[in-house]
Parts: structure tokens; sequence; C-alpha cells
């Protein structure tokens, strides 16, 4: 039984008169300790599979089973403990009045842990930051360093599992380097499972061991990381996604 | 010939921690030709292009031994001068849509309105005229995208009607700061051939300011690599892959690649001598 199993999801937005299907009978299994990745363009529907599993997203069709366990309506405190999600945008995912301790702090308030105090110096340095820096407010942060803030809050409750929403897309190249680092580093020393949603192929081949790719809301072809190196893709719209990225690498 | 010279170009912030020196001497000329400068966040690439325009506030000030587009001095030019420069002759793509579109202005009254404005054009040749900058940028469905406000776009959307609105006037140098960094790669190409079209067909001097150097080296013709406000290295684009400056080395090698190793990726070493 695969860790994350999502059959047939569909997600539909209404707006004004129209309706959007934004994910279109999308079906995908992830397996424990894996990493798997979705790719396409904006407005593929990437991110909505993974704010549909958090419950972010209006399910209208389709169901999402974690362990085997089909996801609530309402997802419940045990959700939070199994799945957390590191959102695209370190800039408004922190609050920005509360200092890093307050929003590391937070969920355990809410789940009732103990240790706070200990746990947040633990959680930061984890993710490479010196504890000192609990108490400062996301402002007095760089943008490379809020996403770190951003890993060690999805990591408070230590879940198995991580939706990773373009972790890296708004940092610089350096400073994604040394993220995408931070999260494999993570993955090993924790057994985590990424479901990692990019636009960048390369960074989802360095990242993910399968892959989805996706448009216009389906799911278009899913490929094993050695078939995209080798440019074994089925579809055209793989191939030329494939393409856009790999011409940048000319003269590599 | 040369479009835009700048000499030892100083940008700094008094602040109350002190001053803080954006900027720190950059020297550089462009023809009509597309000159690409990188680096990271934070090395001064947006303030040397927003500098070239005079579009520092106080406390910001430039300072600079010589600055002059089209034989014009711009660090002697008066606000009204550099009015007539702005938009017509120098125009600027910010980097993001969200932020740099009128959020409570339909997009179509924000593409016409330096027409009507400006050139005194019709309302009915003002949205026709906009409606061809849009199918220009490759916007499918010109008309509803005249209709939408703003939130409505995605950004890559965005993006392209910003850099739309820029190329209406028809200007003579275009400053695009990180044009296609919230973009999807298949839009990316397209954004990247319609810059290009523009700057063979019209003759158009670029400056395109990104911290994506793979994508400079395969756009631009010449490249500035900056570091904490100064130039530390310029070459031909094609020879970026070459480089020597363990800073821009540094940068090419963190990036991941289709088919690489799955070690850690090599991340900037900022304690070496030359980052001092």
């Amino acid at each position: 039984m695969a860790l994350i199993e999502i059959d047939n999801l569909v997600v539909t937005f209404a707006a004004r008169n129209r309706e959007v299907q934004a994910v279109r009978n999308v079906s995908l299994a992830v397996e424990a300790r894996e990493s798997f990745g979705l790719v396409g363009e904006s407005g593929s529907g990437k991110s909505t599979i993974l704010r549909a599993i958090c419950g972010l997203a209006p399910i209208s069709g389709g169901t999402i089973r974690i362990a085997g366990q089909p996801a609530a309506t309402r997802r419940g405190a045990g959700f939070s403990r199994r799945v957390q999600m590191v959102f695209q945008d370190p800039y408004a995912s922190l609050h920005p009045r509360h200092t890093i301790d307050r929003t590391l702090s937070e969920p355990l308030a809410i789940h009732g842990l103990p240790d706070a105090d200990a746990r947040v110096v633990r959680a930061l340095t984890d993710v490479g930051l010196p504890p000192a820096f609990r108490f400062r407010f996301p402002h007095q942060l760089s943008g490379g360093q809020r996403q770190r803030v951003a890993i060690a809050r999805a990591l408070m409750l230590e879940p198995d599992i991580l939706l990773l929403d373009e972790p890296t897309s708004a940092l610089d190249a350096s400073v994604q380097a040394e993220t995408l680092n931070l999260l494999n580093r993570l993955r090993a020393e924790r057994g985590l499972t990424f479901l990692m949603v990019s636009h960048d192929l390369a960074v989802i081949d360095h990242m993910c061991d399968r892959i989805l790719v996706m448009q216009h809301g389906a799911a278009v072809e899913e490929l094993p990381r050695e078939a995209l190196a080798k440019a074994q893709m089925k579809t055209d719209y793989a191939r030329s996604l494939f393409a856009a990225s790999a011409d940048r690498l000319l003269g590599a | 010939m040369t479009l835009l010279s700048v000499e030892n170009l100083h940008v700094t912030f008094d602040t109350e921690a002190g001053v803080v020196e954006a900027v720190r001497g950059v020297s550089f000329a462009l023809g009509r030709e597309r000159l690409g400068i990188v680096g990271e966040s934070g090395s001064g690439k947006t303030q040397t292009g927003r500098a070239v325009l005079r579009l520092i506030r106080p406390p910001g000030r430039i300072r600079a031994d010589r600055m002059e587009f089209d034989g014009q001095d711009l660090g002697a030019a008066g606000e009204r001068e550099m009015r007539a420069l702005r938009g017509r002759r120098i125009a600027m793509v910010m980097q993001d849509p969200k932020y740099s579109l009128n959020p409570v202005m339909r997009v179509g009254h924000q593409l016409t309105e330096g027409l009507r404005q400006r050139d005194g054009l019709s309302r009915q040749d003002a949205r026709a005229k906009a409606v061809e900058a849009l199918a220009a940028v490759q916007i499918r469905d010109p008309a509803r995208v005249m209709e939408a406000w703003p939130h409505e776009l995605s950004g890559g959307m965005g993006q392209r009607v910003m850099i739309a609105m820029m190329l209406i006037p028809n200007p003579d140098l275009l400053i695009a700061d990180e044009p296609t960094s919230a973009l999807d790669v298949t839009v990316q190409a397209e954004v990247l051939s319609i810059l290009d079209k523009l700057v063979r067909t019209r003759g158009m001097g670029l400056i395109f300011i990104s911290h994506d150097l793979r994508l400079v080296a395969r756009f631009c013709d010449r490249v500035l690599v900056m570091f904490k406000g100064r130039i530390v290295e310029e070459l031909p684009a094609h020879n970026l892959m070459q480089a020597q400056h363990p800073y821009t080395r540094g940068l090419l090698d963190c990036l991941p690649r289709i088919g690489g190793p799955r070690t850690p990726l090599p991340v900037l070493d900022r304690t070496a001598d030359w980052a001092r």
C-alpha cells in the first residue's frame, strides 16, 4: 500500500458564472520514503493537488488516502501530525508580526507538545540557522533564511510527509542549492516522503525518484527519473517541456 | 554606436545603521545589443538598472562620473526631461507583475492610459493598439485580458502584459529586470524570443537583469557579473561557461542539471578571499 494514494481527483472552482476544472481525474501513488515530483506550467493544477491534499482546495470527485485512510473532510489534528506543507513564497507564508519563536512554537501549543523551548532551538539548528534567530521577525531574515524557517515550521510536528510547493523558486540559484541540499539531508535523516511541485525540471530531476508531468489540470505522463535524464518521454508535451529546459543547458 | 554609457556609478542609501553602498563604481557601455547583468539578490543589479532611469528615491543617492543616453547627460537632466525619456525612450520591465500593475485598474485601462494621455489617441485607436500589443506578446485571448483585473491574471500573463505595456511606445532601450523569473520554462522561451525579435527588428538596446546565468549565457551578447555592488567579471555571453572568477563559477556550478549526480549541490564559499 502506498503512503499517499490519489484516485481520479477532480477539483472544480466555481467563479461567478463559470466553472474551472483545475484538476481533472488525476491519479497517483507515492510510496513511503519516496520523493515524487509534479511538473507543469502555471495553471496546470500541480499546486492545487497539494492544496487538495491539505484540504485547502474543494474536492469534487475522487479520493485521497494517506496510509490507507481516506482524508476526512475536516482534516484533524492527526492529519497535521503526518502531513505538512512548505509554500512557495517565504515572504508571504510567514506571519510578518510574529517572531520566529512564535511561528515555530504555535504548532506545539496547538498539539499540546511539551518542551517547546528545546524543540524550537533544535528545529532551528536542524535547518542550519543560529538559535538566536528565534527572536527575530521575518523581515530581519533573507529569503533563504525565511524558507529555512518555513521548513523548520513544517517539521515541528515531526510529520512523515512533506508537501513542497515550489520551495526554491523564489530563491537565488546559490540559495536554492543550499535549500535543496537541506531538504535532501532532512529526507535522508528522517525518512521523509516528499511530494514536490516545481516548474523547473532540473530541480525536480535532482530531487525526485518519479515524476508526473501535468498540463491543463490533467496528468500527461509519468516518468521514472532515469527516463527523464535519457529523454525517453512518450508524449509530445513532456518532450517540449524537456526541450525548453534542456536548451537552457546549451554550452554547459 | 553607443546608446548608453555609464562611468563609475555609485548608488548609496543613508540608513539609520550607516551608509549602505548598493552600487560601487560600476562602468559599462551599451550599444544596440543585449547586455546581461547577473548576480545574486543584493548584488546591486536592480539598483544599477533603476539608476539609469534615475528611479532611486531618497534617502538613496546616485553619483556617477558620467551617465549619458544617446548624447544626453542623464546626471544633469531635469525631472521634466527625465519624464520625457522614461517610457518613451527608455522603458523598464519590473520584476514582479503582482506589484507593478495597478491592482484597481483593468488591464485594458492601464495599457491605453499612456496612449490616450501621451499620444492623444482616441479611445478606439488606443484600444486597437493595446490589443495588438497583447497579441504581439503571444496572449491568446487579448479581448478577455483587456477586461481583466490584474489579480485575475497568472504570473506569466501579468509579466507579458507588463512587457506589452513597455513596448507600446517603441523605446530605444529596454531595461528588463528579471522579466522571466516568474514564468514557466515554456512561457519563458516565448517571452525571450519576443524580446529577441524586438532587439533585432527594432534595433533596440536591452539590459537584461537576471540571476539565471544559463539563461543569460544563451540569450545575451555580453554579460556583467555583479557581486556586492561591483562588477567582478565582464565577458562575452558565449564564454560565460568558461568564466574564471570563483564567484561566477560558483553561481554556475550550484545549478542542478537534468541527469546530474544526486550528490549535494556545490554551494558558494562566502568566506573565500574574493568575497571580502
